[in-house]
């Protein structure tokens, strides 16, 4: 808060342009990601939602400063602005008491401002009257700013794109551009939006990141499928939704990296993310090498051993670490699992349907004839229900799932937005993956959120029981969790409310809060596998909350053997 | 029977204006000590007025400010050190010629029916406190003059002083006024000063040629770049120099040091000066000049706006909210006599809040061009619509001092 309470001092006091851009850039620069993408949007003039009224803010300073009514009335007169006046009325935190680090501006909307939105007058009050002992008058005057929605420092949303325009080295229409609409206040988007020149990426602001390549080996931006939506998780509804089976084309749906395999006049290999993982994969460029130049491969890069994908974790410890060139072998092999073709001969292939492409990409692996680089198989099953009993088979396989492409779709940019299911969009994708597990555990602490959506105490760990039976031996906690769908806003509040009312420890300065064992959830996550450095001695892979089970009690969550059981052999 | 006049129009009070001959009467029945008269506040039992804004046989003088110190009575008593002040005001000859008394702090002596001493008040140098202790009744005012309760390590400090009567000054009589320690506001100020140094910029420094404008010296870390001041600014800083207060070296404010230090001189101005023909004819080695000002009231935003400042630094020779009722508080006062500043305010706080007797005196201390803080500077003509606030239609002049 302080880097952004003196950056509005300097736009504040300043009435020149140039120096507020200056003011505006030098900040933009230094502040952290996350506290960057909420001044951001405040200066975008973005809406957010009051989070209390300037009565009500009024009344608990006087309360806190034990001044009456009319007094305030009486600075407010003088001063002119309320907002300034309350800033300035109610009590500094003991100089004694050590001030605690102030909170970042990501933290205050994430951790005060948006909780106070939903909570009642005495959270409100509360959150309010604790973060007004944090922060020095300055910065209470620029919070009560944020608060009243009328937010004014002359900065116009064209100044702050301007100055983000300078920061990332991109012409202000293109800033301007990825900065229409509701784009995500979060620190990943701001930290795009800040390297957007310097990224080799074609793609749009959000899957851009650095690269440091020449244009020339620059990917294109990558397609992105739709999760298939739940209604239509069926045979006859796939078929009154999608159409006939045979204008679809499936593929297995790969637990690895996505990535393009660019081949011009070298080779390289990028994440979606818009990262450059050719030291990390050096056997793939090697492989590459053999293309022809002017190819680009659409794909995922995959642990793969013994003809099948190993776990996701494999691959993860491989991205880790850069490889040094001409190594005789890899402790973790991996391939290239092609599944699309945008460029040949030089040439943009995007616009052509899959089926071409496909045709295509099979004819120049095949010549290839390199084992890294193999084509992603396309399943046979001649009706969407032969599709719905191979996607059965997904777990055995260690697969994710089906994806459904249609054979005349174009390779598109980004995600394409459609309602429910509209067959008849083109380039429409769907991934259709397997049900994940799910496993009922027991809350047993709780951390702050940092993030968007982090508010409150929303960071859980959950617990399953030891004993042989449900309620037996002891609460192990084996997961951690912050979202999931059934996760709402005011499921957040609740279970909030709940941390705070039954906190029977803390630890540390990580401010983690230890809670009665009372709320029990339904996980749902991924997959399973043996791992040493977790105390329950399982390691489960996207944990996330799929409901808050409130029929159960603690004593029938699940045991730690059911979870075992999973782990694939 | 309680005198609150009103005081919003101060002007209305004073010379030939209404006045209220009594403030107030004691539970004994005893006339008042101290009475408000034309010529400002005065002590009967005594024979003498305190701060008179009229010519007077004698003015026990609590500072040196004009707004407390008006040339042309007889006979002067202030304190020693106040009176070296004084005399850089009214010039040596006056002094010498035995106008002035100068006490020191403590010394008690008799003054027709009163026993008079001075004690400091903390708000520039030799500024006092008086006390009035009446030679039968016991009965004892102190009036405050201006004062503040931190210590600036420049200024005597602050003592309270036990009385029956307390007449405190209300300047900041608002809780918007609380000040930061001066430490933490000298490290805002030379890391300014060293920000625009290091771009070569000049800065200047608005404040008040007698207090202030040493305070702020005693603040500044010459390290930084040479200190200039604008030529108002120097009696009263060798004043402070001849009563023993070590300052940093400084030099004289022209075009000629200015393009000499590149931009990295710091030139302190009385604030009537800052926007002068003198300053626009500065060169600018920077391009531009940065400019910022020293004052209580720069602690509200629209105060600083309306004069468009580069930085507003919240520094007062005045007592702030805390400080004020710290004081009041300390005194051990059964009545509170309020005046100086945010009057009525002070007055219904103390009396509602706090349960405590009080009541308003009006002076006339404001809108005579005091030189003083206790004025809020007034707004740049070009922005004058702005500041539509009470404070700012008063009208103050700030003229520097002679
Ligand atoms: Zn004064
Ligand atoms: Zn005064």
């Amino acid at each position: 808060m302080k880097a952004f309470a003196d950056v509005f001092d300097r736009l504040d006091a300043s009435t020149s342009t140039d120096a507020k851009h200056a003011a505006l850039v030098a900040y933009f620069r230094e502040v952290e990601a996350a506290d960057g993408a909420w001044a951001l949007a405040v200066f975008c003039g973005r809406s957010i939602k009051r989070a209390a009224s300037s009565t009500q803010m009024k009344r608990w300073a006087a309360e806190v400063s034990g001044l009456p009514a009319w007094l305030i009335d009486e600075c407010h007169g003088q001063v002119g602005d309320l907002g300034e006046t309350l800033s300035l009325i109610v009590p500094d935190a003991a100089a004694d008491a050590g001030r605690q680090e102030t909170p970042g501006l990501a933290a205050i909307f994430s951790e005060f401002l948006t909780p106070m939105t939903r909570a009642d007058e005495a959270g409100k009050r509360a959150m309010l009257v604790g973060l007004w002992a944090r922060l020095d008058q300055r910065e209470r005057f620029v919070l009560h700013k944020l608060i009243s929605t009328t937010f004014r420092v002359g900065v116009s949303r064209g100044l702050a794109v301007r100055a983000m325009a300078t920061v990332s080295g991109v012409d202000q229409a293109r800033m301007d551009h990825a900065l229409s609409g509701q784009w995500p206040i979060t620190s990943e988007y701001f930290q795009s939006l800040r390297i957007l020149g310097k990224a080799g990426v074609r793609g749009d602001a959000g899957e851009a990141a650095a690269g440091g390549e020449p244009p020339s080996l620059q990917p294109y931006p990558f397609f992105l499928a739709q999760q298939l939506p739940d209604e239509v998780d069926r045979p006859d509804l796939l078929e009154e939704q999608l159409g006939p089976r045979s204008r679809w084309q499936v593929e297995w749906k790969w637990d690895g990296l996505r990535g393009q395999i660019v081949r011009r006049d070298r080779a390289a290999v990028w994440s979606r993310g818009g990262e450059l993982l050719s030291r990390q994969f050096p056997e793939l460029i090697d492989a590459a090498e053999g293309l022809p130049t002017g190819t680009v491969l659409d794909g995922e890069v995959l642990a793969f051993e013994g003809g099948r994908p190993l776990d996701f974790s494999h691959l993860q410890t491989r991205i880790a670490r850069v490889q040094p060139t001409g190594l005789l072998f890899v402790d973790v092999p991996v391939v290239f699992m092609a599944y699309d073709l945008l460029e040949i001969e030089g040439r943009d292939v995007r616009g052509e349907a899959l089926s071409t492409r496909r045709a295509m990409l099979e004819g120049l692996v095949a010549g290839l004839g390199h084992p890294l680089v193999r084509t992603s198989e396309v399943l046979g099953a001649s009706s969407w229900a032969e599709v719905e009993a191979a996607r059965g088979t997904s777990r055995a396989r260690g697969v994710e799932g089906v994806m459904l492409k249609r054979v005349d779709s174009e390779y598109g940019a980004g995600r394409v937005k459609l309602g429910p299911v509209d067959a008849k969009a083109l380039g429409a994708w769907w991934k259709w993956k397997i049900d994940p597990f799910v496993i009922d555990c027991v809350l047993v602490s709780a951390q702050r959120g940092s993030g968007r959506r982090a508010s409150l105490y929303t960071d859980y760990t959950f617990a399953l029981w030891s004993g042989p039976q449900r309620g037996e031996g002891e609460l192990v906690p084996f997961a951690k969790a912050y979202h999931g769908k059934g996760m709402t806003d005011e499921v957040f509040v609740k279970i909030d409310q709940f941390i705070r009312g039954h906190t029977i420890g803390r630890i540390g300065g990580a401010g983690i809060r230890l809670v009665e064992p009372r709320l029990v959830f339904e996980l749902a996550f991924e997959g399973v596998q043996a791992s040493a450095r977790h105390r329950s001695g399982l390691a489960v892979r996207f944990p996330r909350v799929n409901r808050w089970r409130t029929d159960k009690h603690a004593s029938e969550a699940d045991t730690l053997g059911t979870l075992r059981a999973l782990v694939r052999s | 029977m309680i005198c609150a006049l009103a005081v919003r129009g101060y002007g209305v009070v004073g010379r030939g204006g209404p006045y209220c001959p009594n403030m107030g009467v004691a539970a004994t029945g005893r006339p008042d000590l101290v009475i408000t008269t034309p010529a400002g506040l005065y002590c009967p039992a005594g024979g003498f007025h305190i701060d008179p804004w009229a010519k007077v046989e004698m003015a026990v003088t609590t500072h040196a400010h004009t707004d407390h110190a008006r040339p042309g009575s007889t006979r002067y008593l202030t304190s020693q050190t106040g009176k070296i002040v004084l005399a850089s005001r009214f010039g040596p000859q006056f002094a010498q010629a035995g106008h002035i008394d100068g006490w020191a702090y403590g010394r008690r002596e008799r003054v027709g029916d009163v026993y008079v001493s001075l004690h400091p008040a903390g708000h520039v140098l030799g500024s006092a406190q008086v006390r009035i202790e009446h030679a039968a009744t016991g009965e004892t005012w102190v009036i405050s003059g201006d004062y503040k309760t931190e210590d600036d390590g420049i200024s005597e400090a602050f003592v309270p002083v036990r009385c029956h009567v307390f007449v405190t000054e209300s300047t900041f009589g608002l809780p918007i006024y609380r000040w930061k320690p001066q430490g933490q506001v000298f490290a805002e100020i030379n890391a300014w000063w060293r920000s625009n140094a290091a771009s070569g910029r000049l800065s200047m420094i608005a404040c008040y040629a007698l207090g202030k404008a040493q305070r702020l010296l005693s603040g500044l870390d010459a390290s930084i770049g040479p200190i200039v001041l604008h030529g108002a600014l120097r009696s009263c800083t060798e004043a402070y120099r001849a009563a023993g207060v070590s300052l940093p070296a400084t030099g004289h404010a022209t075009q000629e040091t200015a393009r000499a230090s590149g931009g990295r001189a710091i030139i302190l101005a009385p604030p009537s000066a800052v926007r002068s023909a003198w300053a626009y004819k500065l060169p600018r080695p920077g391009g531009e000049m940065e400019l910022a000002m020293a004052s209580g009231w720069m602690s509200v935003r629209g105060t600083r706006r309306r004069r468009a400042l580069d930085k507003g630094f919240a520094l007062s020779d005045h007592a702030d909210w805390p400080g004020l009722l710290g004081a009041i508080e300390a005194t051990g006062a059964e009545r509170i006599g309020v005046t100086h500043g945010a009057v009525e305010t002070l007055v219904r706080y103390l009396r509602e809040c706090k349960g405590r007797e009080a009541f308003g005196i009006a002076t006339q201390f404001v809108g005579e061009g005091g030189g003083d803080e206790a004025e809020q500077p007034a707004d740049d003509a070009t922005n004058a619509s702005e500041g539509a606030g009470e404070g700012a239609s008063q009208g103050a002049s700030e003229g520097a001092n002679a």
